[in-house]
Order: C-alpha cells, then structure tokens, then sequence
C-alpha cells in the first residue's frame, strides 16, 4: 500500500521542515519526503494549495465510554476527532467505571481497537476510584497502555496524594495532568467572577481558585522532581506561574483550550449553557494573557477538553447544566481563524502546539512527518471557509458555543498510519 | 404606549421611556386600588399562571391580587404541587403549563436565567417575578413608583441600598432601574456580600454605611438571610446589625426627609430597628399596596396597552 501526496506544503515544526515537498507514504509510514516524487503505481493525492502537518494530537478529550454512550462514544469520538484533523486523542478517566485499573485500561483499548478510527491514549486516574484518596496502579495501567494520569473532572484535591503522584509517577516518567481547582474556593460558581457573574446573579468562579492549585503543584513539582502538566490554563496569573516556573527548570507543562483562547465570559449572557465549561470562560485580560503565553512558549500544547453532554442534560437552568463542551469539530478552524489569521501566531507555531507539543508530554514518537515515522497527517487548507454547524457533527453531542460561526481555515484530510480516515477535500 | 418585549425578564431590557410608561400606568391603576369597586375588565378571558419553584407569599398575592383587579383567570402552580419535585425538568414543566396556552407565565425561581429559559420555550409573555440573585424587575419598579408617589424626582435622586447585596435580585434590579433614571446609587454592605464589579453597573460602593446614608434621599435596607450567616459571609446576626442595621442614629445622617424602603419580610432589630421600620420615615408599607398597582401596569403593558383596550 503507497501513497504520494504531492505538491503540498509540508510543514513539520519538530523538523525544521517548511517546503513544497511530495510525501511518499509505505507501510503506514513516512517513506520519502523530496521535491516530485515519481508515483511509480503509487495512489497520488493531490495537496496543490494545501498544508500536510503530521498529525495533529488532542490530549485532553472525554469520550464517555464505557458508561455515557449517549453523550459520546470511541467510535463517534473519534470520528469527530478524524473529521477534525486529529489522528490521536488522549481520553480523560472519568469515565463510567473510571479508568482506574489495568482491566479498564485495557478494555478502552480493546474498544479502541474495534471501533475507533484515530489513535486513543487513555489516561488512567491518579486516585483509586478517583476518590483523591489512595494512589490507583499506576504501573498496571502504563504497562496496559496509559500515558499520563489524571483525576480530571476533579482536581488532585490532597497536597499529600499529589506529592505522592508526582513522585510515584516518575517510575514511568509520565506527567500528572492536574485540572486546577481549589473547590472550596470555587463554592459552587458556575461563571467566572467578576463583572459578568455580578450582572447576571450567577454563583463566581474565581480565577485565583484555579491560581492557588497551580502555585501548589508548581511547588510540588519542584520539590517531587516529578512531572507536572496544568490542564486547561485559563488565567493570565497562573499562566505567570507556569512561565516562572518553567524559568527555574520545573519541569511543568500546560495546555490551553480554543475556547479558552477565543471566547470570553461574555459569551454566557443570555445564559447560554453551551458556554458554560470548567474551568470557565475568562475576561479579555486573561484570554490576552494566555494568547502571549502561547507566543512565548509558555503554553506546550492546544488542548480541547472535548467535553460532549446530550442536549437534554444542556437545556435546563444554567446553574443546573453540566459543564463542558465539545471541541474536537471545531478546534483547528477556531485556531486557524483567530490565532493564525487573527495575527497571534504564525501557522509553524499552532502546528507545533497540535503536534510536537503534545507528543513530547505525553512521550508519544508522534508529531513528527520525519521519514521512518507513522505516517499520521493532518491537511489544512489554511483559507477554506466554515460555517460551523453542529447538526452536521460526527461526534454524539453539539454543545458547541461556537455554531454557526464563520471561520478561515479547516483541516481537510486525515491519515491514520497511512490510512484516510478522513478526506474532506 | 407598548412594550418593545412581549416579556418582562429584566430592568436590563427597559428602555427609560418604558419605564416611565409603566410607572405611569400604575398611576391610574393606583387610584382603581382606591375606588368601592376595585375590578376593571382589562383582562377578561385571559390566563396568567403564577409560577412559583420558589416560596413566595408575598410576591405571589401581589401579583394574584393584581390578576383579579384585571379580571384575569389565574391559576398557581407552585412547587409543592408541581412535579419539579419529582425530577421534572424545567424544560418538561415548561410544555406542560404551554399546553395549557396561558396568555402570561409569572415565574419566580432559585436559578438566575429560569425566566429566559421559559422565554424561549413557551409562547406565553413571560413575567420575572424573581430569579435567584438575578433580578426582581416588578419589585425595583414598584421601588422607583413609591419614591415616585412620594414626589420624589429621579434625576439626582440620592439613594443608599444597604445589605447583602451579592445574593439580592432587588439590588440588582434597583441599581439598573435608578441608574437608567438618573438617581445616584450607593450600594453598602461587608466586603463578602459586595459582588466584584458591582461599581460597573453605575452605582458606587462602600463598606462604610455612614458613608453610604449621608445625606441620602431613600434608605433601602434588604434582608439579611441566617443561612449567609452559616455560610461565612459574616460571623454573627449581632455583628452585622450593630455594623449594618438602620436605627435613628444612623438614619439621621441622611437627608431630613429622607424616605426608608425594604423589600420585605423585614428582620426587627436586624438590617432594621423596629422603631424605624414603624417611623415617620418609613414607607415599607406603602411598597406593598404599590406593588399591586406596578404589577396590574406591567400586566396590563404587556398585555398590548391601550391597543388592546379599543380592540375589546
Ligand atoms: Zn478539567
Ligand atoms: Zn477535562
């Protein structure tokens, strides 16, 4: 099985690749990659006008299976992820039982096997049952296939489970992924707190709630040597920490979401419960903030905490709704537009923040279009126009805040080792 | 005179005029309040359902009273016999009171936006009767109408809103609703019942009440609730009356004439001292009888104005 993919620009952040180059494709893998390739039988795609990045990785992304499938499932996860330009995804543990043993580990990746069309990369729980009591086996489940643990959903509430984590953890060299919140001091909040939850009488969720439990596990990290990531950075302060730390060899990682990057609190007046996420939307300072810290590197990777809930959970009273919203459909066109084109960053950068950067947390050989690699490839078509429209989404549930959005720039095509899982050209 | 909305989920969504016209309406509405005969057929063959997810008496009476002045049918669906309790949804409760094709709904709920969901899911003119901490419009304009009556003028109007203002719906509306009309608002209370960003809505803020009452023209005290107390916003009932509460003393900072309001149920020796809430001062009372008249105009506004009345 060959396939040559001509005349795109091939633009591989992690080696130093940016050229108009043919793509030859063997075996699954990245054979060639030379200006004009002869076809010699191969099936030759043409990319003239179009952008062939290795795969693009989503680490941060709940597929609701085992347990939710009428939110989500791995088969409609990942076809959404194939239709959005991601080749892997790494799915969240809280899942229905949580993912917090090698047996549940290893029937996602059974199910996986079967049923999905992109890679899956379960991350298994930091706590037993994800109770944020006892450490879960961790070394059962990176040995059955998990490549970060988490509790999300939840933060790792205890400062002593997470020293724990952190040091255990560096057995296998993995990261702790920490979604940061200290819930005390959220209280209930629903929106961030400021000047739209004081208009809207809606409980605050206050950004120094998410800053507190960075600061902590900054120190942790350093004190552990262990691996930390900051899942869902959404506040320009513990941006800083991120940063500062990084500075002083901590070794910390963190990902921001696009919604987090394009939208701000503004976005649930009307109460919208399709913009209402954990943590929640922020006011334009943060969203700036986390836009600089993209461009300085603060930021390792774009991460859409795909988060689908069925409409019926979605429609009821906004204090009552679920948090989250799905991201996997519409992430690369929101990047595309507002990062790229809105003048934040350049196409390289995004690449990187997709690819490279989430394959180097979470110790994947991925991310890279260097022969020898998977021949797992995203194409942009960096000026295609979207609309975004959720009735035409694969995956199972459309509480998007961004429907009906107009958009510069789209994936168009997705290969799994060598495979189209996708092609929307 | 008509509305631009056929709802009433906010003072955020009325224009200065509207209000004024509203205000107006409850004029003539009043005065029906005080003739032997105090029904008008204004109404007739229309269904309002009062419902309420959340314990009312008061707002609830005042606004049933105000259906049968208009000669309205009104039907109560409250929480004890409705099924929300059951696990109903809002949206599930919201079809079933559409089936029963009521011409106005007048919703009172714990969660702020409640109104704006059966908006958008119900055919009916829906009526803001209280959401959470959101807003309480019929109260503010039933505020705005007293102050009114009582002659005074709203361009410059010193006014001092003292309380728990984070969880309070009748500040909210209150300080949208007088700033809209030119008063000048202080919002009082401790700094964990101030909500962040309060000043941004046109009023100022302080944790001073002194600073707050000084020569304020209306004294609006709120209801300060035990379960806040619980919940660590302030360590005791006697600390925050002593810091917060309105007695002579206090009130005779503001201005000679100045006019006492509270939204009601009051808490005697509280937010307020009992001589005060009974003083000269004191138009707790008078609210109550305006409410009335404020909810038949909103009632009657909505229902389409005078338009409505030449077509019956
Ligand atoms: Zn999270
Ligand atoms: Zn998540």
């Amino acid at each position: 099985m060959r396939l040559l993919l001509r005349n795109g620009r091939v633009l591989d952040p992690a080696s130093g690749v940016d050229d108009t180059l043919d793509v030859l494709i063997e075996d699954g893998r990245i054979a060639r990659l030379e200006a004009k390739i002869p076809a010699r039988g191969a099936e030759v795609a043409d990319l003239a006008g179009l952008v062939v990045c290795p795969g693009f990785l989503d680490m941060h992304v709940h597929l609701r299976e085992p347990g939710q499938e009428w939110k989500e499932t791995i088969a409609t996860g990942t076809r959404a992820a194939a239709a959005g330009g991601f080749t892997g995804v790494a799915c969240m543990p809280n899942t229905v039982p949580v993912n917090d043993s090698r047996s549940v580990t290893e029937s996602i990746l059974r199910t996986a096997a079967r049923d999905a069309v992109v890679a899956v990369y379960p991350v298994g729980c930091v706590s037993k049952g994800q109770a944020g009591e006892e450490l879960a086996e961790m070394a059962d489940m990176f040995e059955a296939g998990a490549r970060a643990f988490s509790d999300d959903g939840q933060p790792v509430a205890s400062g002593l489970l997470l020293r724990k984590a952190l040091e255990y953890s560096r057995l296998f060299d993995v990261p702790i992924l920490d979604h940061c919140e200290d819930s005390g001091l959220v209280a209930g909040g629903v929106v961030h707190e400021g000047d739209v939850s004081t208009r809207m009488g809606l409980r605050g969720w206050p950004g120094v709630a998410e800053d507190v439990v960075v600061q902590r596990d900054v120190l942790l990290a350093e004190y552990t040597a262990g691996r930390l990531h900051v899942a869902h950075l959404s506040t320009g302060r513990s941006a800083d920490i991120v940063r500062r730390a990084k500075k002083a060899g901590i070794r910390v990682t963190c990902e921001a979401t696009p919604h987090h990057l394009a939208l701000t609190d503004e976005a649930v007046s009307g109460f919208d419960t399709n913009a209402k996420m954990n943590p929640p939307l922020r006011p334009e300072s943060d969203r700036r903030a986390l836009l600089k810290a993209l461009q300085d590197g603060t930021v390792d990777a774009i991460a859409t905490d795909h988060a689908p809930h069925h409409a019926d959970e979605k429609n009821v009273e906004f204090s009552r709704a679920p948090f989250g919203i799905v991201g996997l459909e519409t992430a690369v066109s929101v990047c595309l537009d507002r990062l790229v084109h809105g003048g934040t960053i350049g196409l390289p950068r995004l690449v990187e923040l997709f690819t490279s950067g989430p394959a180097r947390i979470l110790g994947l050989a991925k991310g890279t279009l260097a022969p020898g690699a998977d021949a797992d490839v995203t194409v942009l078509d960096p000026n295609r126009r979207v609309t975004v429209d959720p009735a035409r989404f694969r995956s199972k549930s459309a509480n998007t805040p961004f429907a009906g959005w107009s958009l510069r720039g789209a994936p168009v095509m997705t290969l799994v080792a060598g495979r189209i899982v996708h092609d929307g050209r | 005179m008509k509305l631009r909305s056929p709802h009433l989920l906010g003072i955020e969504f009325l224009e200065p005029e509207e209000i004024t016209a509203i205000l107006d309406a409850a004029e003539t509405f009043a005065e029906i309040s005080t003739r032997e005969i105090k029904k008008v057929p204004t109404l007739r063959g229309k269904t309002v359902v009062n419902f309420f997810v959340e314990p009312s008496t008061r707002t609830r009476s005042s606004f049933e009273l105000a259906e049968k002045r208009l000669s309205a049918d009104s039907l109560n669906f409250s929480t004890s016999t409705s099924s929300l309790v059951k696990g109903e949804t809002l949206l599930d409760t919201a079809r079933n009171l559409e089936a029963m094709a009521p011409d106005f709904i007048v919703i009172r709920h714990s969660e702020p936006g409640a109104p704006h969901f059966l908006a958008r899911h119900c055919r009916s003119s829906v009526i803001n009767a209280g959401d959470g901490a959101h807003e309480h419009p019929t109260q503010a304009l039933l505020d705005a109408f007293t102050m009114r009556r009582r002659g005074r003028r709203f361009p410059g109007l010193r006014v001092a809103i003292v309380g728990d203002i984070l969880h309070s719906r009748v500040a909210r509306s209150n300080v949208l609703l007088l700033t809209r009309m030119g008063a000048d608002v202080t919002v009082c209370g401790p700094p964990t019942l101030l909500p962040r960003g309060i000043e941004r809505l046109g009023c100022r803020a302080t944790h001073r009440m002194e600073e707050a009452i000084e020569g304020a023209d209306v004294v609006m005290m709120l209801r300060v609730q035990l379960e806040r107390m619980r919940a660590g916003f302030f360590p005791t009932l006697r600390e925050y009356a002593r810091l917060f509460g309105l007695d002579g003393a206090r009130l005779r900072l503001a201005a000679p004439d100045a006019l006492v309001m509270h939204p009601g149920p009051i808490n005697r020796g509280v937010e307020i001292m009992g001589d005060v809430a009974d003083g000269a001062a004191s138009v707790i009372l008078e609210q109550v009888t305006n409410g009335v008249a404020v909810r038949m105009a909103v009632l009657y506004l909505l229902a389409g104005g005078a338009e409505r009345e030449t077509a019956a």
